[in-house]
């Protein structure tokens, strides 16, 4: 199982990637909402995007509130 | 008429195959504009679909398929209207889209549905009335109703009743979370999950395979094992007509349209 430093950072790479944005400009404690520039879609897009690398099922609901990627990994972590 | 442009939808017809495209801004919400354009079509499919084997259904929009009815114009229909008048208006409007939905789903063609992204609400109830859907791995599937004080009201809950396990039925209306194309063919809902933006390319190579088989008995099949819910799919109109009385749905639609919330899509 990965360490949840290494979650967060293929977090931050796939964000990264995704909406086009240089890695280096994204850090763990960023709201992404703000960092990346997204609205409610995108963040569909994003979950899609996390369901499928990492191959888990994030619930809605246990997203809610969740703003920052350290707290998204967390979410991630304990369901792999 | 074999093309046709519209406002919110177009249609063409290839070697057999009509393909309704969908291209409203920003996801293809469905409002009263769409049904009336849905209805050109099905009244279109009398006459072309004598020619043709196979219908497709998909969105020229990016954020996905479609994210459901139009709330927006629903709330301030609704706000313009007495109680009584507005549930009225509901009425008339979901037996329309009743009248739409059914028809394609009981039209002989194979239907394929091909969808990306967002398919919620009365897009997925859209999705559900195709034989098949085909899904871009980015594709999500909800039924986010129940946050608005509502159940789906375009046919959504007898339909995938008819297709799934009542467990999945009653995980995706009574939580209202999404499920990615993976876990909607998990579930069974999905026939095929494809790369990003091949949906479309997928489906038409469907749509080919199909023309090697007898229509008749292609429609035969079809009947034989997709029956249309009608009892039920009435019963959801009047449980739709009475909740919509509820000043819950009311605070929803409300508490929707005047969001700046950044995840309003999320359940």
């Amino acid at each position: 199982m990965p360490t949840a430093e290494t979650t967060l950072d293929e977090i931050l790479t796939l964000a990264a990637a995704h909406f086009k944005v240089p890695r280096e400009k994204l850090s763990p404690d960023d709201d992404f909402f703000k960092t990346l520039g997204i609205d409610s879609l995108q963040t569909l897009d994003l979950l899609t995007k996390l369901e499928n690398h990492f191959h888990v099922e994030l619930p809605d609901y246990e997203l809610q509130g969740v703003s920052d990627f350290r707290t998204l990994a967390g979410k991630i972590q304990a369901r792999l | 008429m074999n093309d046709f442009k519209g406002q919110t939808l177009s249609w063409t017809i290839k070697q057999g195959v009509i393909e309704l495209s969908l291209h409203r801004e920003p996801c293809n919400e469905i409002g009263s504009l769409s049904l009336a354009e849905l209805e050109q079509f099905v009244a279109a499919l009398e006459q072309v679909e004598k020619h043709c084997h196979a219908l497709i259904l998909h969105s020229e929009m990016k954020p996905g398929f479609c994210a459901g009815a139009d709330l927006r114009e629903l709330y301030s229909r609704s706000q313009a209207l007495k109680k009584s008048e507005a549930v009225k208006g509901v009425r008339e409007f979901l037996e329309r889209i009743h009248r739409v939905f059914n028809r394609i789903d009981t039209s002989p063609l194979t239907t394929i549905a091909a969808v990306h992204g967002v398919t919620f609400g009365g897009g997925f109830e859209l999705a559900l009335v195709c034989d098949l859907i085909v899904a871009d791995k980015m594709a999500r599937f909800c039924f986010p109703e129940l946050r608005l004080g509502l159940i789906p009201g375009f046919g959504g809950i007898p339909r995938l009743k008819r297709d799934l396990g009542n467990a999945v039925v009653r995980d995706l209306l009574l939580t209202g979370r999404s499920f990615n194309a993976t876990k909607a063919q998990q579930a069974g809902l999905v026939s095929q999950v494809v790369g990003e933006g091949e949906a479309l390319r997928a489906a038409r190579a469907t749509a080919g395979q199909l023309s090697k088989f007898d229509r008749r008995t292609a429609t035969t099949a079809k009947q034989f094992i997709k029956p249309v819910p009608y009892e039920e799919l009435q019963r959801e109109i009047d449980l739709f007509c009475e909740l919509f009385t509820q000043p819950a749905v009311e605070a929803g639609l409300r508490k929707f349209v005047e969001s700046t919330d950044a995840q309003p899509y999320l359940p």
